[in-house]
């Protein structure tokens, strides 16, 4: 087959509704009649509600619904488990989910205590105001290590203690492998709270059509078909009763996949019982603590090394901050826990994880979904036994890479998805060497270095390895379809958040059916449009998605060959497609669009052969057997002014492998995109909580995401290492500028301020000009 | 309880001129999208941080999410809807976001593009350096700002040369 498109840097579909301001995002569904709402949150981490006031609030003008857990019945109940735990022997994990409405005990900052619904969103508020709540304040479990202990305050009454999960998992013996060792590394490393910070926020839109028994929602949701399903079951409808729209969604990063979150449920009740349309959009302020967190773990680590820089072994005892609730399982600690293994041969590994309930907001994945910290531990481990072996940092890692003749390789534990952590393939000493090469490794660090430091300049590098388990199952469907206007369509059950997939599954179709591009009209997201799918997360749209998209396209490119032949009375061989047209090789005379060919296979009148079906249209769906592994590896070059702690980025290069690329644009600009959220997350943006659990820095300007002066150029090198476990080849993407720059961000500021000189390391992440202004003068 | 004050606002947007009565607390932004329906200016934080709300007031560049529609009174406003050319032709700095892809969501596309368009009229030959610090006040969580750059630094020379 022919293939034009995919590979090649092709401009996107989606880009001139966005540009010229057409794209239909959450906030510009109009609807007549449509009501808005909003909702009271507490200001409490932890608080018993004696009486709720809302007297007031009701005479307000305007006013149409206040709503509090008591007028909700049946329907405030916990909301349900999105992921169950893994099967595992010895797994603890004790569920507990969020409520729609506080129906007594409050668990953390901003928890939803009544939707207020009103003829403007400026009413809704004012509105807010007038409600009066008495609580009684109770003792918080704020800090991590401490909510962890017998004595913290419960998040929940009815445990013992705070524990949400407890997980182990082994490979081999470490205990015997350790006592083989020339060096055991011991280091504590941290990682605190972050947020995916996208620049839309979360929003619900609802109407109830009695005369039709049907509700629509448009809703910012990563995985608008699950979010029917559960609509469904919540309300007691049939799922063909309930659509879901993810409309064009402002970014997503993981947070937006949650479910239920307590306004998808509330929403479409209140448009219910009001018998009007009701919108609620998110303000910044809620999003800070209504939308889900990610990032807080701490890991007591070692690893066993023999003298020659091989690892022997590993182990890690981590306590996870799972927030106030537990919906989404363990995807994010299993994902640590798996993640720390990296490029690497690790013989032994003895892993265990506690999840702790706080009084926080939910966590649950956001962009890299817990890989940051396994990847962060693992490298600041080979940096450190690197040093105390007098190895070369570059060196150590090459020296316990998986070898390219290993693979699919067996890691004997099992990964998020509850499958086999199996790396299905890979070929990583090239990929470093590109690296390394890119960044001037050797020239830098032999006379570069050397020179400046002899200036006074503090500049260091950083090199560090990655793995990132991608494309996961269970499965994803497409639907193809050749229009009598000869333009094809093609819905699938994935949403869409930025990711291009207008432009990546539609350079499929084309390439297959020998259209343009831009006669691909891609439709994501609409449960009415495409009835099956998981969702938009994990990296997996192009890899699952993308592999559907490719069979149904194939198949009915297969059809068309069927209809054309049939209609030439000529052999499908003889066929060639293109220009939207099928010819009779050598004979361009005998051509027929297919947007002819599309009518000839839908007749009005006639008979047709029995078995016939209808149209130039083609479903299929894609289950890969277990995730496909993507690698990388990046370098930067770093300068620190020592009186401020500032740093300029001098040099950063990103080596990548996701396999076959479809779009190289596409693929430069999600990890252009994922190396910024990781800047971020490595240097500026921490989420800071006090005893109480209270937000200390809940504004864009004092929560920092990186501007255009903060996120450097990259430089982008690759390899293509095909996966074998799809058609296409492809591994994920999405997730690959994010997991490592912590890791990379310590090693290089470490490196410019040669503080392991004086002792000192950093081993913990966020790090910003203050904290590493304390740690370089030894006040960790 | 007072009844909030509403007053009547006369603007030029994207050259049309518009009055409604309205509250005197209506932010523009709200005004543009809801009671103008001009969609295309998105709303990303409302304390003025992020810049996706950006909107021309007389040809300079402001956050609409901090400023009132009563300002606005006797003013003129250009929208994102207001770039391209009413045949449909995308401004240079629209096509050249679209070549360099520029824009993932979409999102910010809108205020980073108000924003650019006013700062390529004063910079019509900005260089690198000049084109982030002039980025630097609008946030996108999607892009990492590098196409963004090569978007500006190509339509630059376009714009100039037209």
């Amino acid at each position: 087959m022919e293939t034009r498109y995919v590979g090649a840097p092709v401009t996107r579909n989606e880009d001139a509704r966005l540009l010229t301001g057409r794209a239909l995002f959450i906030d510009d569904v109009k609807l007549g009649n449509l009501l808005h709402a909003a909702v009271l949150r507490s200001p409490l981490a932890h608080a018993r509600i004696r009486a709720i006031d809302t007297s007031a609030a009701r005479a307000r003008a305007g006013v149409v619904g206040i709503f509090t857990a008591a007028d909700l019945g049946a329907m405030c109940k916990p909301g349900p488990v999105v992921v169950r735990p893994p099967p595992l022997d010895g797994v603890t994990f004790n569920a507990r989910t969020q409520m729609p409405l506080v129906k007594d005990t409050v668990r953390h900052v901003g928890e939803p205590i009544a939707l207020v619904v009103a003829t403007s969103r400026y009413v809704a508020e004012d509105a807010l105001d007038d409600i009066e709540v008495d609580y009684e304040a109770l003792p918080v479990a704020a800090d991590l290590e401490a909510s962890a202990r017998a004595d913290a305050p419960r998040v929940h009454d009815d445990l013992a203690d705070n524990v949400a999960a407890h997980v182990r998992q082994t490979i081999g013996d470490y205990a015997a492998a350790a006592r083989n060792a020339a060096r055991i590394i011991k280091r504590r490393f941290s990682y605190d709270h972050g947020c995916s910070s996208p620049i839309e926020t979360r929003g619900v839109v609802a109407a109830w059509d009695a005369k039709a028994d049907r509700l629509t929602v448009w809703d910012t949701t990563q995985a608008p078909v699950f979010l029917r399903n559960g609509l469904a079951g919540v309300f007691g409808f049939s799922e063909r009763q309930v659509r879901v729209v993810a409309p064009f969604i402002g970014g997503g990063f993981g947070p937006k996949i949650m479910m239920f979150y307590p306004e998808e449920i509330l929403i479409p009740w209140a448009a219910i019982k009001l018998g009007r349309p009701v919108k609620w959009i998110e303000d910044r302020a809620e999003h800070f603590v209504a939308t889900t967190h990610e990032r807080g773990q701490i890991h007591d680590a070692e690893v066993a090394l023999a003298a020659d820089g091989r690892i022997l072994g590993v182990k890690d005892v981590f306590l996870h901050d799972t927030g106030a609730y537990d919906p989404y399982g363990l995807t994010v600690p299993i994902n640590s826990q798996c993640t720390l293994l990296g490029p690497y041969v690790v013989p032994t590994y003895d892993s265990t994880f506690t999840a702790v309930f706080t009084h926080k907001p939910i966590v649950t994945p956001y962009r890299g979904a817990g890989r940051q910290h396994g990847v962060f531990v693992i490298e600041r481990l080979l940096d450190i036994g690197a040093r105390e072996l007098g190895l070369d940092r570059a060196e150590i890692r090459r020296r316990n890479f998986i070898p390219p003749d290993a693979f699919p390789y067996d890691n004997k534990i099992i990964y998020q998805d509850f499958a086999p952590l199996r790396y299905d393939s890979g070929n990583y000493a090239p990929l470093l060497d590109k690296l390394l090469d890119a960044i001037g490794y050797e020239k830098f660090v032999r006379t570069e270095q050397p020179a400046l430091r002899a200036q006074g300049r503090h500049v260091g590098i950083g090199v560090v390895c990655y793995v990132e388990g991608t494309g996961i199952g269970p499965y994803e469907g497409a639907k193809v379809q050749v229009q009598t206007s000869g333009r094809v369509s093609l819905a699938t059950g994935v949403g869409t958040q930025g990711q291009g997939h207008y432009t990546s599954f539609a350079q499929l179709v084309a390439d297959r059916l020998g259209v343009a591009v831009g006669d691909v009209d891609v439709v994501t997201g609409d449960t009415d449009q495409f009835y099956w799918g998981a969702g938009t997360f994990a990296s997996r749209g192009a890899v699952v998605a993308g592999n559907a998209v490719d069979q149904a396209a194939g198949l009915v490119r297969a059809k068309i060959l069927r209809v054309a032949a049939e209609h030439f009375e000529c052999a499908e061989v003889d066929l060639v497609l293109g220009d939207g047209a099928v010819a009779i090789a050598g004979v361009p005379e005998r051509t027929i669009t297919l947007a002819a060919l599309a009518g000839i296979a839908n007749p009005m009148r006639g008979a047709v052969a029995l078995g016939t079906e209808p149209g130039l249209e083609a479903t299929s769906y894609f289950g890969p057997p277990s995730g496909a592994t993507a690698n990388g590896a990046h370098a930067m070059i770093v300068e620190v002014d020592p009186e401020t702690m500032m740093i300029k980025i001098l040099k950063y290069v990103v080596a990548h492998d996701c396999g076959t690329v479809i779009n190289p644009l596409i693929v430069a600009g999600q990890i252009q995109g994922g190396v910024a959220q990781g800047i971020g997350n490595a240097f500026y943006e921490q989420l800071v909580f006090d005893d109480q659990a209270q937000l200390l820095n809940g504004t864009l300007a004092d929560y920092l995401l990186p501007t255009a002066l903060e996120v450097p150029r990259l430089e982008q090198v690759d390899t293509v290492t095909p996966s074998p476990l799809n058609p296409l080849g492809i591994k994920g993407v999405g997730e690959a500028g994010a997991i490592p720059v912590g890791a990379l961000f310590a090693q290089a500021l470490e490196d410019a301020l040669e503080l392991p000189r004086r002792g000192i390391e950093l081993n913990e992440i966020p790090l910003s000009p203050n904290r590493l202004w304390e740690l370089a003068r030894g006040e960790g | 309880m007072t009844a909030p004050k509403a007053r009547s606002v006369t603007t030029t947007v994207n050259g049309v001129r518009a009055t409604r009565t309205v509250e005197t607390r209506l932010l523009l932004c709200d005004f543009l999208r809801h009671e103008l329906d001009l969609t295309g200016t998105r709303v990303g934080c409302e304390h003025g941080a992020c810049g996706a709300c950006t909107v021309l007031l007389d040809g300079l560049p402001v956050r609409s999410c901090l400023t009132l529609a009563v300002q606005a009174d006797g003013h003129a406003i250009t929208t994102v809807e207001g770039l391209a050319a009413s045949d449909g032709t995308l401004h240079p700095l629209q096509a050249a976001f679209r070549e360099t892809h520029a824009l993932q969501c979409g999102y910010c596309t809108a205020g980073i593009l108000m924003t650019l368009v006013a700062f390529l009229a004063e910079h019509p030959t900005p260089n690198e350096a000049e084109v982030r610090a002039a980025l630097s006040g609008n946030l996108c969580r999607c892009t990492g700002y590098q196409h963004m750059v090569d978007a500006v630094l190509l339509a630059a020379p376009r714009l100039a040369g037209k």
